[in-house]
């Protein structure tokens, strides 16, 4: 079993972890076209690489964000979300 | 025979072991194997081959004796498949080589070998062509084919799983395995050495070696873990060590993986005869056990290795009738202690056919000349009571090939090579191509140091490396026979003629020819098999063996008993703080989502249905209670917390006033409604609210995550454990909650909120109406809930699950997330549109909904009904609905009310069938169809009087 770190508990067990997604910058919903919403509500990027994705470690409900590349099934880095600023 | 006693030896001859094996007494030693304590006694053939029944005995010696496999039949219930050539005998034991026709002497269905011709390649795949025949091929081949019986009678047994951690696990206790964990130790790492076999050290144990190694290892701070293997590497350097009594899951911060060779069998006419053996074998049986099976030997070698063992042989008093080394005569250096002994070195040879005497025992060998891999005139027949081989080796990869390490094949070494491996992995030793002692030793050190490089991100100066001298791999061990019974794969019986078949039938890719010629898929999983397969596919495809590749090696290594893998069932599920009460009410348990729940009170001598009927009738009638503690229980508070809501759910939370509630559903981002709830207002900025039962833990998260993005100023507690929750339902609910409050209950309406105690105890009352009848939903701490529950089942309320609940809420037309929902479902076609407000500046799924709005509805939901006569048996829920020979809908909900008196139900449906009054038809399973008519929802109290609580 995988290993992650939880940049509040350390590392445990993938099993304890809860995977989301990749994180995506939704496009202005005001002003974006029903096609660009549909792309970014639908389509993802299912091609092995870099991902920067939310993971939640469920025992302690922390919510994190983890950069995995999963062309070599790696774990990268795990850090706080830091508000988009990144 | 048993040779006299001698320091290698491992058996302690003060205690003799008795055991039967196929009926006959044996005697052998503690310490021996069941083969070694076999031939000790003269045993010549200790099994049968699987697919001719040949007469097979000691090949490897090493774990893939895959011919001599025994059955112990002296317990209450017998082990099936005991590998023989390792298994310790034990006093008292009984053994029955498994897969003979009348025992492993005079096996009836060795006849098979005269009829080989008609058991081509891919057998199984023509024999299945013609469908008519297949019973009787199925009923023939489970009868002759699979090694061992299952004994039904065998208790289910758990052994202890055991966590482990370590800095370095070391993989192998050889020469390069014991210099890795030196190595890594003293550079300061905690270091777990595994070894297979009950001792460490490998070859030390049997070959000139100093043993130095061993004494260093056994002093060191390692922890040494022997008769235990590694099963399988995992992500993250995850190893599975297997014990004899137990399983130890191993997680490592560095693996070294220092597994050695498997010994590879030259491919000869009859090379499978008794007494016929790889030179490991040879050695290990007469220096570990003592026992001495060949008097006159003939060596068939290729490299430095065969001419070592035969001087071990000489040295022992065995008579040396010829050695016969593949390799042409310029290759092959330090024959004088043969020349001197006139022992006759055929270079440039092969055993071109061995002939087996009367006692089915190897009797004499063929020797023919062997010049660039094709055999040529007889040069000698000799006379022999045995031959030892030693011809190549092929690297024991299968743990690095799990811990995806890229495979280089080396030409010059004829085997592959570990090329890239990930970071924290390391290999060392034959695997690499160090054969000699100097070069293992010296590159399991440079594996150790580097591991502490890794561990301690330090950069300690790392040796320079050796240059390997020996080539011991030849490669092309394989001579053709017109005649075959050449065997390549000794668990399955597969020829050299075999091979060439399949290639010529086009399966020529590595991975189509095992699965058609079965290469490698027995019980040794192609430990000395597969090599002379990839080189046979090689040369009769012309390429080279980098590109025809190997196969996959999974996990395990070697087989793992059930027992070590069988754990405990881990279903967590949850209970709420009422369970005890549920129970001393006869409660029968259901599972929603995670949550145990009574489906519904068990009575004495009523029916299930008619026990729920009652309760549905006690909620209309009288007053219920329900255990409704498995609700998501949340809070909100701050000064953005009504704006946190109006972001998650669908309607408007901004001007609700305090003390009162309101429904909400929330969706996802693509519109599709995921939970609902009821939110009351507490104060300004602090909100109580509840999610379904199966969202009680993921809507938590995910409303973490948003409030996360969104940073807005308010906080989520969770209160889902802390608080239990009871509904009470039902005309005379006002009357038993007024027994225990003094809340004034007359200025409380509908879908209000109130703080009050309730039988002393404070509680958060909301008054909603999932169940139709005027309710009161009472939360509070799940210390004291249980207060409540029994003063109210004193008062009289009568206590109903999760099925009358469904009647119930059914009844007036209430969805269930989930049930009534699926991934297709919106507002807009779940109904639930009233509850939209889509002028709101933003909430999830809005973007999306506007979307969805401006395109025609394909579904919606509506309620229908069957005719009140209908006596039938009910249709289900997932029914299809169908119009023409087309779906064009299916049932979520359906009950039969008794209140009503009649089946009622939901459906998904095509709105332009879902006018009130349509006639639908339903399927049922069996294909025959029900008419049922699109009613009004609710079907019980339209105008909702009696939740409001004011029905007469």
């Amino acid at each position: 079993m995988k290993i992650m770190t939880c940049p509040i508990n350390g590392e445990r067990p993938i099993s304890e972890f809860y995977y989301w997604g990749a994180i995506k910058t939704p496009p202005n919903p005001d002003i974006c076209s029903d096609e660009e919403w549909s792309d970014y509500v639908f389509n993802k990027n299912g091609a092995p690489g870099i991902k920067k994705e939310f993971w939640c470690h469920s025992p302690s409900n922390t919510w994190f964000v983890a950069e995995r590349d999963t062309l070599t099934d790696t774990i990268l880095k795990t850090y706080l979300y830091d508000g988009g600023a990144k | 025979m048993r040779l006299p006693q001698q320091t290698s030896e491992i058996i302690n001859r003060e205690k003799p072991v008795a055991f039967t094996f196929e009926g006959k007494k044996y005697q052998g030693f503690e310490g021996d194997t069941i083969t070694s304590a076999l031939l000790a006694n003269g045993v010549k053939i200790l099994g049968r081959s699987f697919k001719y029944h040949r007469p097979r005995s000691v090949l490897s010696f090493a774990n893939h004796d895959m011919n001599v496999i025994v059955d112990d039949v002296s317990g209450q219930y017998f082990i099936p498949n005991i590998r023989a050539d390792v298994t310790k005998v034990i006093d008292g034991m009984k053994l029955k080589a498994v897969n003979t026709f009348g025992g492993v002497e005079n096996d009836k269905a060795s006849i098979l070998g005269r009829f080989s011709k008609f058991l081509p390649v891919g057998f199984y795949y023509k024999a299945f062509h013609t469908k008519a025949l297949f019973p009787m091929w199925e009923k023939m081949f489970r009868a002759m084919t699979g090694l061992g019986n299952v004994d039904f009678k065998t208790p289910k047994i758990k052994t202890a799983k055991d966590y482990g951690f370590c800095d370095c696990l070391v993989v192998g206790a050889g020469v390069a395995g014991l210099s890795a964990a030196l190595a890594a130790a003293e550079n300061g790492l905690d270091v777990v050495l595994v070894d297979e076999n009950s001792q460490i050290g490998g070859s030390i144990n049997y070959t000139d070696i100093p043993n130095e190694l061993i004494e260093r290892a056994k002093a060191a701070s390692i922890r040494i873990l022997s008769d235990c293997y590694a099963a399988g590497y995992y992500a993250d350097n995850w190893v599975a060590l297997v014990h004899k009594t137990h399983m130890t899951k191993m997680r490592a911060k560095t693996v070294i993986v220092a597994s050695g060779a498997f010994e590879q069998p030259p491919v000869f006419r009859n090379n499978d005869l008794p007494n016929i053996m790889l030179a490991g074998a040879f050695l290990r049986l007469l220096k570990l056990y003592s026992v001495k099976i060949i008097e006159n030997a003939v060596f068939l070698v290729a490299n430095d290795y065969g001419y070592e063992t035969a001087k071990t042989a000489l040295a022992n008093g065995i008579n040396i009738k010829a050695i016969v080394d593949l390799r042409n005569g310029d290759e092959v250096s330090g024959l004088e202690e043969f020349v001197a002994k006139n022992i006759p070195v055929y270079t440039a040879s092969c055993i071109y056919e061995a002939v087996a005497g009367k006692d089915k025992q190897v009797e004499r060998v063929k020797i023919h000349e062997f010049n660039d891999g094709i055999a040529g005139t007889l040069k000698a027949e000799i006379a022999c009571d045995g031959v030892v081989m030693a011809t190549g080796f092929a690297p024991a990869l299968n743990l690095l090939y799990q811990a995806n390490t890229k495979m280089r094949f080396d030409d010059a070494l004829s085997q592959f090579i570990p090329d890239v491996l990930l970071n924290s992995v390391f290999a060392c030793g034959k695997l690499n191509g160090n054969y000699s002692y100097e070069t293992r030793v010296r590159d399991g050190e440079f594996a150790g140091i580097s591991a502490a490089n890794f561990v301690k991100n330090s950069k300690i100066k790392l040796p320079k490396a050796l240059a390997e001298t020996q080539k011991p791999n030849h490669p092309w061990p394989i001579i053709e026979h017109e005649h075959g019974k050449n065997f390549v794969d000794f668990d399955e019986d597969l020829q050299l003629k075999d091979f060439k078949n399949a290639v010529q039938e086009g399966f020529d890719n590595i991975e189509l020819l095992k699965r058609y010629t079965t290469n490698g898929m027995g019980p040794s999983q192609g430990k000395h098999s597969n090599m002379n397969g990839l080189r046979i596919l090689a040369r009769l495809t012309g390429k080279p063996a980098q590109e025809v590749g190997t196969t996959t090696a999974r996990p395990f290594y070697h087989p793992v008993p059930m027992k070590h893998l069988g754990g405990r069932g881990f279903s967590p599920n949850r209970v709420t703080p009422l369970h005890s009460r549920h129970g001393a009410l006869d409660a029968v348990f259901m599972l929603a989502g995670n949550w145990q729940r009574p489906e519904y009170y068990a009575r004495d001598g009523i029916s299930r249905q008619n026990a729920i009927n009652a309760e549905v009738m006690a909620v209309h009638d009288n007053v219920g209670i329900i255990d409704v503690g498995t609700l998501g229980k949340l809070e909100v508070i701050g000064p953005d917390a009504a704006e946190f809501l109006e972001r998650v759910y669908i309607s408007k939370y901004k001007g609700l006033k305090i003390g009162n509630c309101r429904y909400g559903v929330a969706c996802d981002e693509t519109g599709v409604v995921v939970d609902d709830g009821i939110i009351a207002r507490l104060s300004d900025n602090h909100f109580y609210f509840t999610t379904t039962t199966s969202g009680a833990a993921n809507i938590y998260r995910e409303l973490s995550r948003l409030n996360m993005i969104w940073g807005l100023d308010c906080g989520i507690v969770n209160h889902t454990g802390s608080f239990g929750a009871i509904n009470l339902a039902g005309p005379n609910s006002k009357a038993v909650l007024a027994k225990f409050t003094d809340l004034n209950l007359d200025d409380f309406p509908f879908l209000g909120y109130r703080e009050a105690l309730v039988a002393g105890v404070k509680c958060r009352i909301i008054r909603a109406g999932f169940v139709g009848e005027l309710g009161y939903e009472i939360h509070a701490s799940a210390l004291e809930i249980h207060k409540i529950w029994d003063e109210f089942i004193t008062a009289g309320a009568t206590p109903f699950g999760v099925e009358a609940q469904r009647v119930l809420r059914l009844q007036k037309g209430h969805i269930i997330i989930g049930q009534d929902t699926d991934g297709l479902s919106t507002p807009y076609n779940a109904a639930l549109d009233w509850a939209l407000k889509m002028d709101k500046p933003f909430f999830v799924g809005k973007r999306s909904l506007e979307i969805i709005a401006k395109k025609p509805k394909s579904q919606v939901l509506a309620g229908f009904a069957l005719p009140k006569d209908y006596e039938g048996a009910p249709p289900q829920e997932c029914h299809l609905i169908i119009e023409n020979g087309d779906i064009v809908g299916r049932i979520t909900s359906i009950t039969k009310s008794p209140k009503l008196g009649q089946i009622i139900g939901l459906c998904h449906i095509k709105p332009e069938l879902a006018a009130i009054g349509s006639e639908i038809k339903i399927r049922f399973s069996n294909g025959s169809f029900v008419a049922a008519n699109i009613v009004n929802t609710p079907f019980y109290d339209p105008e909702n009087l009696n939740q409001k609580g004011v029905a007469k």
